[in-house]
Formats: structure tokens, C-alpha cells, sequence
């Protein structure tokens, strides 16, 4: 078993495990961020460059550190590894990099974002992005679309994880959308606004880090901060049924697919699960889904983290205002 | 005149059809390589000549050719990289246009030595004309049983396919074409698995550029250390060098690795001089992706000694004060030209070409595309160039595939080298006001 050692922690993981998944494993501070590498999605990563890391020793074998920071999420371990996180001033600052990147045509409309609470970017942005953004050029924009009944696809939120388009190709039998376009001009988007119809194609929403795919059927009903996460189950002859349920009062407003510590679903759920058991009396219900206290609707104190990201936002707002 | 390797009968008339070709001695080396040798001696001899991809990046042939995995019952294929979109690189179009039998000799005696049943040119969408002259020659290849069934009566069998892209750059990078032959997206593949190993439909695949390929029959013919003998130090052999801008005499040259910069531009044998008779600027040596230098620069190394047209001498200073061979597309700029705006051209390039992959070449290549612009409209601001130093260094080394480095290069060497230019632009708009491609700040200034 090669050991590997990050930002001084050391661990003993099994053969072709990733610096990321190996750095889950020791835990805490010290694992990075990752938007694009999702656990249940084969050949996931890689795209958006925020789980760099620096290699400061290749291996036992070959001490040479390596010549570029590399994408922890597919950089497999090696037997002797030394790697730099959070110790690395450069790792810190190409990650700011990043983040400002993914930011700068994002079009920081949280406080009317269904994602806001449990957005992946809102929490890279607080942890790694700086106050100011040095862009001062238009935003992005794309139109909105509904893509079929149940999804809405607000393209100009999307950060290009190609999640979605992995949960298609993987757990549905037809995959009817994709990126359209090259560069910066790309869009995930259907062909022809095709609908997305399928019984899993609901997990789209549950893989996307960010608004940039949401629940209709839960659309503006509610700041999830405001809702309480229940876990449950029922006979599904789809899937497990093995779902969160997101109850306000005696109300399930959303039913998503359950989260490990790290955002990433743990099972697929069925669209009849997701969208059609919307009562509490079509479920099983074990008790309250304890959210890692990574993200902002975990806290429990609803209110104040409410405040404090109203506060944030109004901030990121107002710079957004004066750049104008 | 220095030795031809690749061009040495591009002025025979015909020499585009097989029959001349043939009479030229075309063809020998499918012929020696099928009868007399084993694949794994072709190899060797490839590793001996000391060939290096003439794509870009200059990675030995034969070293790359002896990573093919082999597993039992897998096809492997051989993928011509024919989709020269570097901007300033026309070198293979010569090639394919004037001499298409070179390349598919190449191939046939490439793919007997890799052992590959299968093999493809891959070529930019915008050379449709260039597909339509070698689907003439290997059908003239076929018919005369160079291609097929158990060529000369050896139990190899070869077919050649070519494949037009849709005019993508980045379907020049190895596993974007790849992925654009399977008829996907052409997005770059996250390495590892190589193409070696897993390529084109999950099979070991060794993709070449055109040259690289058309060098094979000439080592197979001659012996890889005959080969050896040619050029300088690690760069042996001949290179195209595709030569443009403001020079008398722009075109595509053979040269012999080891030539001084200075005689290529100013020879008669080769770019004969810069045009009018003006001063030289800068040039940049191997394609758009590679760093600029300013005259003095590519004229003398830091050291000052003389700069020659080779892999290691184009490179020596790093890139504090040197540059690369890359794909030899020479781009000459006499003292009339605008560094700012030929770097906002490279720019637009790069922008419009990304393939969107990754976060830092997607929207970082738009980012300093924007902040040129405004430069060059004369609007630009006092942090501007401190702007795009730090964009460009936090795109380089961050992204899949080589796209975002040769997207921050360019970048990265113009403010090294000619920073007080684009200071100029941003400092007095006023100066640039009418300014037309063909006029430098400094001039202007000066009036
Ligand atoms: C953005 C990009 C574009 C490229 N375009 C070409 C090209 O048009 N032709 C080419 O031969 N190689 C191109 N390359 C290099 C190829 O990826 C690959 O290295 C090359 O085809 C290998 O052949 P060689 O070893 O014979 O040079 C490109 C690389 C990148 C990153
Ligand atoms: S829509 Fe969401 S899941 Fe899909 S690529 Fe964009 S950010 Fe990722
Ligand atoms: S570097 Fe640019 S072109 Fe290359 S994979 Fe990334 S986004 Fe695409
Ligand atoms: S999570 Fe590793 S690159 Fe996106």
C-alpha cells in the first residue's frame, strides 16, 4: 500500500488512489476543494483546477518533485509522495487563481439563485477568493431554458464541471444534452432544447456544484437555509429510494438524493422519487441528515448564517455596483 | 546549398504523381523495410537517426515509437497529425501539396515497423483541397499495390484513410484529434492513459506530425546514423521552416539544422533579407506559441554567441531570454510593426480557439483578449500590463493540454521584451489615435 503524506499528515492508501481521495481520507483542513471530480462519476475531474496541489516528492522510487501543480483529483498516489496543500503559498495562490477565473463571468446573482446555501462556488468564493474582482469587462449571459418540466438550466451559472453531462452518459440510457460551442462561448445545453426525459435525468441537479441547473418544482419556494433535511426512504422499484427530504413545517418542498460530507450523492434517486413523492406520507422517515459543517446550511443557526450571507452578498454586490 | 532531405525533387515536374515519384526512387523503402527488415530494426534505426517530432514539441520518434503497448489481438494504429493550424506554420501543406507520395511512403513503412493494419491522415478542415490530392495519391498507391492486401506479396496489409476535420486548432493537439476522429467533440483527453497505451478508440496509437513521418523513408533508406550525421548536437536532420512576414523571400525552406539565424534571414539561399531593406524587430521562430525575441535576442544568445536554427540553441536562456523551435513557423518583424498589436492578434487567436476544458485557458484567454483590446483601442488602463502578466502566469502550467501555455507565452514574452511599447499605448492614447497596423508607437512618437 503506497503511503502518501500531504501538508504533513501522512496515510497509507490503497493502490491507484487519487492525492484527493487520499486526502478525504485523512480529512480536516486539509483537503482540497474540488467543483468538477464527483465520487459516483467515472472519469470525472480535471477541468476545473481547484484541487491543485504541489508534488514536492514524486515517490521513494523517483524523489523528483513534479514540475507543475497537479490536479489532485486525477494524480494517483505513489508510494513516498510528499504533497503541499495548504502548506504551499504557491499551491494558495494559482487556487485564488482559479477561483477568480470561475468567477469572473459569473453573474453573482445568489440572492436569487435556488443553489445559494448549498452552492460549492459560494463556499470556494468565501474560502479562497479574494475581496475585489479585477474584471471590469461584461459578463457572460445566456438565456434561460427549461429543459423539460422538471429542470431548469440557467446556463450563465454554470462553471463547466461537465457533472451533468457525466450523469447522462453514465446513469441514464440516452444522453440528449451536452456542451455546445468552444471556449468561453460554450454552453451545456440541449440539441434543440430538447427536453431531458429520463428516469434518472433528475440527478443532473443534485451532481451541478452550482444554480446552474435547478429544481423547478422546488423553484423560489424557499432558501434552503429554511428547510430541514430529513433522511427517508421508500419502495421504489427504480431505485433505492434512499432520498433527503427537504421539509419546511410538515411541507417536503424538495427531495434530493443523499449527500456525503463532501456534496457528492451517495445514491442515484428516480425522477418519481424526486419529483412525484412530494408528501411526507409517501415516505419513511429515519431522522434529521446531518450536513458536514463545511457548508452554510449545516450550521442549524438558519437565521444568523442567513444574516451573514445577506451581509455577504450585499458586499459582493455593492463592489459588483461600483466596478460598473 | 545545404542538404535536401524532403524537398530535394519538389521542382520535378510531376513529381506529385506516382510514376515520376517512383522513377525519383520513391517507394524504395516500403520495398526494404518489407523484404529485409523487422519491424523492430526499423525502430531502432528511427532511435538511432535521433528524429524529433516536427509538430512542436520535438519529442523523439523513436523513442515514442518504441512506447507502443503491444497487447495480444488489440489493433494499433498510426494517426497523421496533419492539421497545421499553428498560426505561422504552412510547412506541411507544401509537403502534402507538392510531394503527397512522400507522406504515405512514410506511413506504409511507419506502420509496417509499429505494426499497424490501420492508419489516418488527419487533416484541418480549411486544407479540403489538400485531402482531395492525397486521396489521388493513395488511390494510386492502392492500384499499384503499395496499398491493400499483402503488399509485394508479404502477408502486411495496409489501408490508409483521410479524414478532413472541420478546421478546429485544437484538434491539432493529439488526443483532441483523437477524440475528433471517433467523431466526438475534439476536447483534449486528461493524460494519462497516452495515446501509447490507449488511443484512438481505446487502442495504442502513435500520432505524428506529417514531417516527422515523411523523414521515415529517407532513415530507412539510409540508416538512422547517416541521418545523425545531419544537423547539430541533438537536432539532427533537416526542418522545414515555413518563413513569413516582412522579409524578400517568404516561403518553406529545408534547411540543415545547425544554420545561423542570422544567414536564414538574411541568405539569399533562404529569407533573402528583410523587406526595404529596414531594421529587424523581432521575430517569432516557431509558431505563435512560442516566445518572441527582439533582434538582438534571436540574432545572439545571451551569452553572445550566434543564435543557430536548432532545438537547443533557439532554446538556450530559457524563456528569460530565449525561445523554441516549436513547429518552425518563422514570423519576421521589421521595425515598422507593432508588437501590441500583432500580441492582440495572437490573443484573439488563442480566445477563439480554446477549447473551454479547463477553467484558467477559458476564461483567461477571453480576459486578456478584452484587456489587449482596449489597449490597442487606446483605452487602456494604468494596471493593465500588470493585469495580463498575472493572468497569463496563472493560466500557464494549469491547464490539460498545451493550449493555455501557448496561449500565455506569447503573452508573457511581449511584456518581457517589449514592455515600455505597451506602456506607450496605454500612456499616450492620444499617439495611437490613427494608428494602422504597419506604424509602431515609436515612430509615431517621434514624428
Ligand atoms: C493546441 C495544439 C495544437 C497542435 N497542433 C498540431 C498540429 O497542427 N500539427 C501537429 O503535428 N502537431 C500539433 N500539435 C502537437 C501534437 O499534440 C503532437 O504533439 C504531435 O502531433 C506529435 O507529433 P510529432 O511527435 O511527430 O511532433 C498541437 C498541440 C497543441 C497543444
Ligand atoms: S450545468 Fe452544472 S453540472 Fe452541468 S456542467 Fe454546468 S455547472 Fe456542471
Ligand atoms: S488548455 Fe484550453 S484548449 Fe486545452 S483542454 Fe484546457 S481549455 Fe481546452
Ligand atoms: S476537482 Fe480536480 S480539477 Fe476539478
Amino acid at each position: 500500500m503506497p503511503k502518501v503524506t500531504i501538508d504533513g499528515q501522512s496515510i497509507e492508501v490503497p493502490d491507484g488512489t487519487t492525492i484527493l481521495q487520499a486526502a478525504r481520507m485523512i480529512g480536516g483542513e486539509n483537503v482540497p476543494p474540488a467543483m468538477c471530480y464527483h465520487s459516483k462519476l467515472k472519469t470525472s475531474g480535471g477541468y476545473c483546477r481547484t484541487c491543485i496541489v504541489k508534488v514536492s516528492k514524486g515517490s521513494d522510487k523517483d524523489p523528483r518533485p513534479m514540475p507543475k501543480l497537479v490536479p489532485s483529483c486525477r494524480t494517483t498516489v505513489m508510494d513516498g509522495m510528499e504533497v503541499q496543500n495548504n502548506t504551499s503559498p504557491e499551491v494558495l495562490e494559482a487556487r485564488r487563481g482559479v477561483v477568480e477565473f470561475l468567477l469572473i463571468n459569473h453573474p453573482l446573482d445568489c440572492p436569487v439563485c435556488d443553489q445559494a446555501g448549498e452552492c460549492h462556488l459560494q463556499d470556494l468564493g468565501y474560502e479562497n477568493g479574494a475581496a475585489n474582482t479585477r474584471y471590469d469587462f461584461k459578463r457572460r449571459k445566456f438565456k434561460q431554458i427549461d429543459i423539460g418540466p422538471y429542470i431548469k438550466l440557467h446556463m450563465t451559472r454554470c462553471i463547466m464541471c461537465f457533472r451533468c453531462v457525466k450523469v447522462a452518459d453514465q446513469i441514464t440510457d440516452n444522453r440528449v444534452h451536452g456542451m455546445l460551442n468552444r471556449g468561453d462561448a460554450s454552453e451545456i445545453s440541449t440539441y434543440i432544447e430538447n427536453v431531458i426525459s429520463n428516469d434518472f435525468s433528475g440527478n443532473v441537479i443534485d451532481v451541478c456544484p452550482v444554480g446552474a441547473l435547478t429544481d423547478r418544482t422546488f423553484r423560489f419556494k424557499s432558501r434552503v437555509w429554511f428547510t430541514k433535511p430529513m433522511d427517508a426512504h421508500r419502495n421504489c422499484t427504480k431505485c433505492s429510494g434512499k432520498v433527503t427530504l427537504w421539509e419546511k413545517g410538515e411541507e417536503v418542498l424538495r427531495v434530493t438524493t443523499r449527500k456525503d460530507k463532501w456534496g457528492e450523492s451517495e445514491e442515484w434517486i428516480c425522477n418519481e422519487c424526486r419529483f412525484e413523492k412530494k408528501h411526507i406520507n409517501d415516505w419513511v422517515v429515519e431522522g434529521p441528515r446531518h450536513i458536514d459543517p463545511h457548508s452554510v446550511i449545516s450550521l442549524n443557526h438558519y437565521e444568523n448564517v442567513a444574516a451573514k450571507l445577506k451581509l455577504d452578498i450585499a458586499k459582493q454586490q455593492k463592489q459588483l455596483a461600483s466596478k460598473k | 546549398m545545404g542538404k535536401k532531405i524532403l524537398l530535394e525533387h519538389i521542382n520535378v515536374p510531376g513529381i506529385n504523381t506516382l510514376e515520376v515519384y517512383r522513377q525519383k526512387g520513391g517507394y524504395a523503402s516500403v520495398e526494404k523495410a518489407l523484404k529485409t527488415m523487422a519491424p523492430d530494426a526499423i525502430v531502432e534505426e528511427v532511435k538511432k537517426s535521433g528524429l524529433r517530432g516536427r509538430g512542436g514539441a520535438g519529442f523523439p520518434t523513436g523513442m515514442k515509437w518504441s512506447f507502443l503497448a503491444k497487447p495480444e489481438g488489440v489493433e494499433r494504429y498510426l494517426v497523421v497529425n496533419a492539421d497545421e493550424s499553428e498560426p505561422g506554420t504552412f510547412k506541411d501543406r507544401y509537403l502534402m501539396e507538392r510531394i503527397p507520395h512522400i507522406l504515405i511512403e512514410g506511413m506504409i513503412t511507419a506502420s509496417f515497423a509499429l505494426g499497424a493494419k490501420t492508419s489516418c491522415i488527419y487533416i484541418r478542415g480549411e486544407y479540403f483541397y489538400v485531402s482531395r490530392i492525397l486521396e489521388a495519391a493513395i488511390a494510386e498507391a492502392y492500384a499499384a499495390g503499395w496499398l491493400g492486401k499483402n503488399i509485394l506479396g508479404t502477408n502486411f496489409s495496409h489501408d490508409i484513410f483521410v479524414q478532413v476535420g472541420a478546421g478546429a486548432y485544437i484538434c491539432g493537439e493529439e488526443t483532441a484529434l483523437l477524440e475528433s476522429l471517433e467523431g466526438k467533440r475534439g476536447n483534449p483527453r486528461i493524460k494519462p492513459p497516452f495515446p501509447a497505451v490507449a488511443g484512438l478508440y481505446g487502442c495504442p496509437t502513435v500520432v505524428n506530425n506529417v514531417e516527422t513521418i515523411a523523414s521515415v523513408p529517407y532513415i530507412v533508406m539510409n540508416g538512422g546514423d547517416e541521418y545523425a550525421k545531419i544537423g547539430i548536437g541533438r537536432s539532427t536532420g533537416t526542418k522545414l521552416i515555413s518563413a513569413s512576414g516582412h522579409i524578400n523571400k517568404p516561403g518553406v525552406y529545408e534547411i540543415e539544422m545547425g544554420i545561423t539565424v542570422e544567414d536564414f534571414i538574411y541568405s539569399d539561399e533562404y529569407c533573402g533579407g528583410i523587406i526595404n531593406g529596414r531594421k529587424l524587430k523581432a521575430v517569432v521562430a516557431g509558431g505563435s506559441s512560442v516566445p518572441i525575441l527582439p533582434a538582438d535576442l534571436i540574432l545572439k544568445t545571451e551569452k553572445g554567441e550566434a543564435r543557430l536554427m536548432s532545438y537547443e540553441s533557439l532554446s538556450d536562456g530559457g524563456f528569460a531570454s530565449g525561445t523554441m523551435l516549436g513547429s518552425g513557423g518563422f514570423m519576421v518583424y521589421d521595425e515598422t510593426t507593432s508588437i501590441v498589436k500583432n500580441l492582440y492578434t495572437f490573443a484573439r487567436f488563442y480566445h477563439h480557439e480554446s477549447c473551454g476544458q479547463c477553467s484558467p485557458c477559458r476564461e483567461g484567454t477571453g480576459w486578456m483578449e478584452k484587456i489587449l483590446h482596449r489597449i490597442v483601442e487606446g483605452h487602456g488602463k494604468p494596471g493593465d500590463v500588470d493585469l495580463l502578466w498575472d493572468i497569463q502566469r496563472k493560466i500557464e502550467g494549469n491547464t490539460i493540454c498545451p493550449l493555455g501555455d501557448a496561449a500565455a507565452w506569447p503573452v508573457a514574452s511581449a511584456i518581457r521584451h517589449f514592455r515600455k511599447e505597451f506602456e506607450e499605448y496605454i500612456n499616450h492614447p492620444e499617439r495611437i489615435k490613427d494608428v494602422k497596423h504597419y506604424y509602431s508607437v515609436h515612430q509615431l512618437a517621434s514624428v
